[in-house]
């Protein structure tokens, strides 16, 4: 049990200090390396309770996809990150008293919640007990009977952003040369090719 | 001392604030603040999982996994409108993004 105290601890405090690092650095490649990071840490975290599925999935689709696609991002745009930072202590009060805000908000809810004491009976999926069945089947098992629409929808989301940004980046550009192929395959000799009667000593 | 509920809460309620304070910091960045609302959609999945193990419903880890995937086309759609905005107009500062203003 200590040995999970501890883990939980160092999860949390390098989740908390890689979140602090992506919103403080200077390079906005490290903001990214600390955002990958930080993903780790939580998917470390989630190993940690017992939910190893969406861990998996949280390394494989975030560290996987969504950290390269931003790298490839910033390191694509030319863009001069320094003066983009230049203004940002101007907006120092007013964030940290909107995230005080927020903190003590949030910490009241804390304090204050209870749980239902019927909880049993409101529970929309009870877990299975782990020696019986693992995480992946108990939410497979979920998802492909009670979440299956759900599911799709999640899927035609997916398709949607996958298109929309296709369509968003794709661009023909002007004065490109390109092979035109049924072009070059319905040339006839007739078109390109003429004989001359070239006079002598005149040249063509 | 026993790890509950409460802990899992707590980081998920500071990372949720740092990812509203990066908003802030960073009001120039763009990229800086689509990583930052990554951070917030990360903290909400933390607590998903949190109460989903903590009271025993495996439905909170279903939606954990829906928000991973809005997430995901969020990401790209933003990036795709960030690199056609700094084709267009060469910058991404925040403050330049009023091409739609009235």
């Amino acid at each position: 049990m200590i040995v999970q105290s501890l883990a939980f601890y160092l999860f949390a405090a390098i989740l908390v200090a890689s979140a602090v690092m992506v919103i403080a650095a200077r390079n906005p490649v490290h903001s990214v390396l600390f955002l990958i990071l930080a993903f780790f840490n939580a998917a470390g975290l989630f190993v940690l309770i017992g939910a190893e599925f969406v861990a998996m999935i949280l390394v494989i689709v975030y560290v996987g996809a969504v950290a390269v696609l931003f790298l490839f991002v910033v390191m694509m745009l030319d863009i001069n990150f320094r003066e983009l930072r230049s203004g940002a202590l101007q907006y120092l009060p007013v964030g940290i008293t909107v995230g005080l805000v927020l903190l003590v908000e949030l910490a009241l809810v804390l304090g204050t919640w209870v749980i239902v004491p019927d909880l049993a009976a409101v529970s929309g999926a009870p877990t299975p007990a782990p020696d019986q069945i693992n995480n992946t089947h108990a939410l497979g098992l979920l998802i492909y009977t009670h979440y299956a629409y759900l599911f799709q929808a999640a899927g035609l989301i997916l398709l949607i952003a996958m298109i929309g940004a296709i369509v968003l980046t794709l661009r023909s550009r002007e004065g490109v040369r390109r092979q035109n192929i049924s072009a070059q395959v319905s040339r006839r000799r007739d078109q390109v090719v003429a004989i001359r009667k070239v006079p002598t000593r005149g040249g063509v | 001392m026993e790890i509950g509920l409460a802990h899992y809460l707590t980081v998920a309620a500071i990372v949720f604030t740092l990812g509203v304070f990066g908003i802030f910091l960073n009001r120039k960045n763009v990229i800086i603040i689509l990583m930052s609302v990554e951070l917030i959609l990360l903290a909400v999945n933390i607590n998903l999982v949190a109460f989903s193990v903590f009271l025993n419903d495996l439905v909170g880890q279903v939606f954990a996994m829906f928000i991973l995937t809005v997430a995901a086309a969020e990401a790209a759609i933003g990036l795709a409108i960030l690199v056609v905005y700094f084709r267009n107009r060469g910058t991404i500062a925040v403050d330049d993004i009023n091409m739609m203003k009235g």
